[in-house]
């Protein structure tokens, strides 16, 4: 975890005044969106757009991904072999399988070195919208080492499922907890599917409280208006700050001290406390709240 | 000659006459002279109502060469202009004057009447559609007069503009000239732009499409000013004169520049109990609205009052009591008109009280933060709202340049490109209101405050707002947009754009076609 990524924002690819404003609008990351936004005879423009827009705009840091198209499909290639000369920070691999994170980065490896980039630069974020990719997520992660995160794409997966999708989300408790749980063993991010409905925003909250209560990291919005209450939710709360200050300065007298264990507020201190208080501070950290 | 902001204006211009150029949007303050005021007193004898326009025009003896005016608070539903100018065309008159505050599309016929001669001279706030674009082509015989809100009033007063005849659009009026706009088919609420005009004109008509039995209260325009009424069957259209429901944006980049506006101010310290407050219709200047109203809430703050133009989101936070008042000199939309009729707090004021700059005090100078837009901003925070990139008249200062020398923090919002075009550029095309009086202004990449105010930027430095100078702005636009080609203009002069004490602040010549 270098970079906070609570929030990624997808772009449509084919859509040059909300490519122009993406690096202003306040997500971690970006995600340029060459497939499902775009459609079939787009796809070349959207390419070249993509293209230009990470070559000429600033995106203020903001974490430059791109979907690219299926790797099955004659775009996708193509998508690689074109966007990875500008040198984003990540491609998004859709309804991931091994082989296909194994394709994308035998590919960038080859750019990589024609092109004189530091190897292993441009990352990999699998999306997992598949049963077959969900069963097998570690795999995915496992192979390739450019992988620095998991995408959880609900719609796709409950439609391969042949599930309904609903707002409260019992469906994809099992997908959630697994990608979770495998993306924390594999230290990747693991990032939760976007909630599509505008204008619920009661669901909203409840639907991002649920993704954190289970581990997930961050989240994907589909609008700039969610991001500001992503934030909120995972940002780690005043309470928990302060706790885990206090953690850390109770920890660094016992040091000194040359107490092994020591206690705060009258309540034993462990290694786990310790490790839960020095991630809050480093998610604070990052999210600029300490 | 040069103005002291560097714009080129000849000392004399054909058609206005000498030019008096503006020195800083201050140093015309001390002793004035307001005209005196000739006017026929009436019998008590005396019957207002008559039968026709054409009758009115008659009794008021118009000649070629009257100056005629007319307000803008029916806006783009104003039939009143239209109806009156037809009258005089049959009556073969030339060379008018037109004193109107604002020009919308509806005034489109005025186009005509220019080309023929009837109408050669316009003075107005703001001119937008059919009769800017002719204006910018030179169809106009003098050059138009361009004032601010305020100015327009202090024109009036101190006899700059010496009007023969005032036309009042009344959406109530009784039969001795009581004038109101809350109530009628046509109620468009606040009346203010209308009160120098009656008060200082030597007629005055009240035209009404809703006549009552005398006398109509409440009274916003009274009978001591009404020379004559006439009915009507229709002053204008009520889907032009306002709109439904005045709409903050959904824009996520007008909502980034509005909540970071919100921070700013948040830190300006300014946002205290007795806070006062202005902010236009549009979507990202609700947005601010919006975003200072959730600052006021969390913060408790009783709010003393917000002024302008009103809208109905402005009403409902008067309504939540974040403002003890308002100040209203016209209504946006029906809430408004609703709350100005039924709430003594909400409180008309005229156009003089709201940003004449030589009375005693304008309402104006009791505020504390005012939200502008521009067209374009230049490196010494001149902001130009009165022509378009390509040099075409498409608005005018109205309270503008009033506001933004009252307010003690007068803060420009706009996007960093529109239309592909950096809107800070090195000169703005026309200077609408000078730097000096504009502290800072906020894009959604960026935040430039005016180097002259160094206590706001220590105060900011504080904050992660993203501070930056105006030049660094412009460079990050220019990045992305490249530097457009300037525009060639004829040397014809087609407007003058007077500040708000009647000075010289810039001109606004022809077009090439």
């Amino acid at each position: 975890m270098d970079r906070p990524r609570r929030t990624m924002l997808f772009i449509p690819g084919n859509n040059p005044s909300m490519l122009q404003n993406a690096g202003i609008l306040g997500a971690d990351s970006v995600i340029l969106d060459l497939e499902d936004a775009v459609s079939i005879t787009e796809k070349d423009s959207a390419r070249i757009l993509v293209k230009n827009a990470i070559e000429a705009l600033d995106f203020y840091g903001t974490e430059i991904v791109v979907r690219i198209n299926p790797l099955s499909s004659d775009f996708g290639i193509k998508d690689i072999e074109e966007i990875a000369l500008v040198e984003p920070d990540a491609l998004m691999v859709t309804k991931a399988t091994e082989e296909d994170v194994r394709k994308a980065c035998e590919l960038l490896t080859k750019i990589e070195e024609k092109e004189g980039f530091i190897p292993k630069s441009i990352k990999l974020f699998p999306l997992i919208e598949t049963a077959y990719g969900l069963e097998n997520v570690k795999e995915i992660i496992k192979a390739s080492d450019r992988v620095i995160g998991i995408l959880l794409g609900a719609e796709d997966l409950t439609a391969d499922l042949e599930i309904r999708r609903t707002a409260e989300g019992k469906e994809i408790f099992y997908a959630r907890s697994k990608i979770a749980v495998t993306c924390k063993a594999c230290k990747i991010d693991a990032i939760d599917t976007p909630f599509t409905d505008i204008n619920d925003g009661e669901g909203f909250i409840k639907d991002i409280n649920t993704a954190k209560s289970l581990g997930m990291t961050g989240k994907a919005a589909i609008n700039p208006r969610q991001i500001d209450t992503i934030h909120e939710i995972f940002a780690p709360s005043k309470e928990e700050i302060r706790y885990a200050k206090d953690v850390i300065k109770a920890m660094e007298e016992a040091q000194s001290q040359g107490k092994g264990v020591f206690s705060l507020n009258g309540k034993m201190v462990d290694a786990p406390i310790i490790t839960r208080a020095e991630n809050v501070l480093k998610k604070a950290r990052l999210a600029g709240l300490v | 000659m040069k103005n002291i902001l560097g714009r080129e204006i000849p000392e004399y211009i054909q058609g206005y006459g000498a030019v008096k150029p503006f020195k800083g949007a201050y140093k015309s303050l001390g002793n004035v002279q307001k005209k005196s005021v000739k006017l026929h007193s009436a019998a008590p004898t005396q019957e207002k109502v008559l039968g026709s326009i054409k009758e009115a025009l008659e009794k008021c003896n118009i000649k070629d060469g009257a100056t005629i005016s007319f307000h803008h608070h029916l806006r783009n539903g104003d039939y009143v202009l239209n109806m009156v100018l037809e009258e005089i065309y049959k009556m073969g008159i030339k060379d008018l004057k037109i004193a109107v505050s604002s020009v919308f599309p509806i005034h489109e016929p005025l186009v005509d009447y220019m080309r023929n001669g009837m109408v050669t001279g316009i003075y107005a706030n703001y001119i937008s559609g059919p009769v800017a674009e002719a204006i910018s082509r030179g169809e106009l015989r003098s050059p138009a007069i361009m004032h601010t809100h305020g100015g327009r009033a202090r024109a009036i007063e101190s006899g700059d503009i010496e009007i023969d005849i005032a036309f009042i659009a009344a959406p109530t009026c009784d039969t001795y000239g009581n004038i109101n706009g809350v109530d009628g088919k046509s109620a468009c609420g606040a009346l203010g732009y209308a009160v120098p005009d009656a008060q200082y004109a030597e007629k005055t008509i009240a035209l009404t499409d809703n006549l009552v039995p005398y006398p109509a209260c409440p009274i916003e325009i009274s009978q001591e000013y009404t020379d004559y009424v006439v009915q009507v069957d229709s002053i204008g259209d009520i889907k032009g004169i306002v709109s439904g429901t005045t709409m903050i944006t959904k824009d996520p980049v007008g909502l980034k520049i509005a909540k970071m506006t919100s921070q700013l101010i948040g830190a300006s310290g300014l946002i205290r109990d007795g806070f006062s407050f202005q902010t236009g219709a549009g979507g990202t200047s609700l947005a601010v609205a919006a975003y200072v109203k959730e600052w006021m809430q969390r913060n408790n703050i009783k709010g003393s009052f917000a002024s302008g133009g009103i809208t109905g989101y402005i009403v409902k936070m008067f309504e939540e009591g974040l403002f003890e008042t308002l100040f209203d000199v016209q209504c946006f939309d029906l809430q408004a008109v609703e709350s100005y009729r039924n709430n003594k707090k909400h409180q008309g004021m005229s156009a003089s009280m709201y940003g004449n700059p030589h009375n005693k005090g304008a309402v104006v100078n009791n505020l504390d933060v005012m939200i502008l837009g521009a067209t374009e901003i230049d490196l010494d925070f001149n902001v130009n709202v009165t022509t378009g990139s390509s040099g075409v008249i498409m608005g005018g200062s109205g309270g503008h340049s009033d506001t933004a020398a009252g307010a003690k923090l007068a803060i420009v919002v706009t996007q960093l490109i529109k239309g592909r075009l950096s809107i800070v550029v090195d000169r703005v095309t026309t200077v609408t209101t000078p730097g000096e009086t504009i502290d800072v202004v906020v894009t959604e990449r960026g935040i430039a405050v005016n180097p002259l105010r160094k206590d706001l930027i220590e105060k900011l430095e504080k904050t992660d707002l993203p501070l930056m100078s105006i030049e660094e702005l412009k460079n990050m636009a220019e990045k992305m947009t490249g530097v457009p080609e300037k525009i060639e203009l004829d040397d014809k002069i087609v407007a003058v754009v007077e500040y708000r004490d009647g000075t010289v602040i810039d001109v606004v010549r022809k077009i090439r076609e």
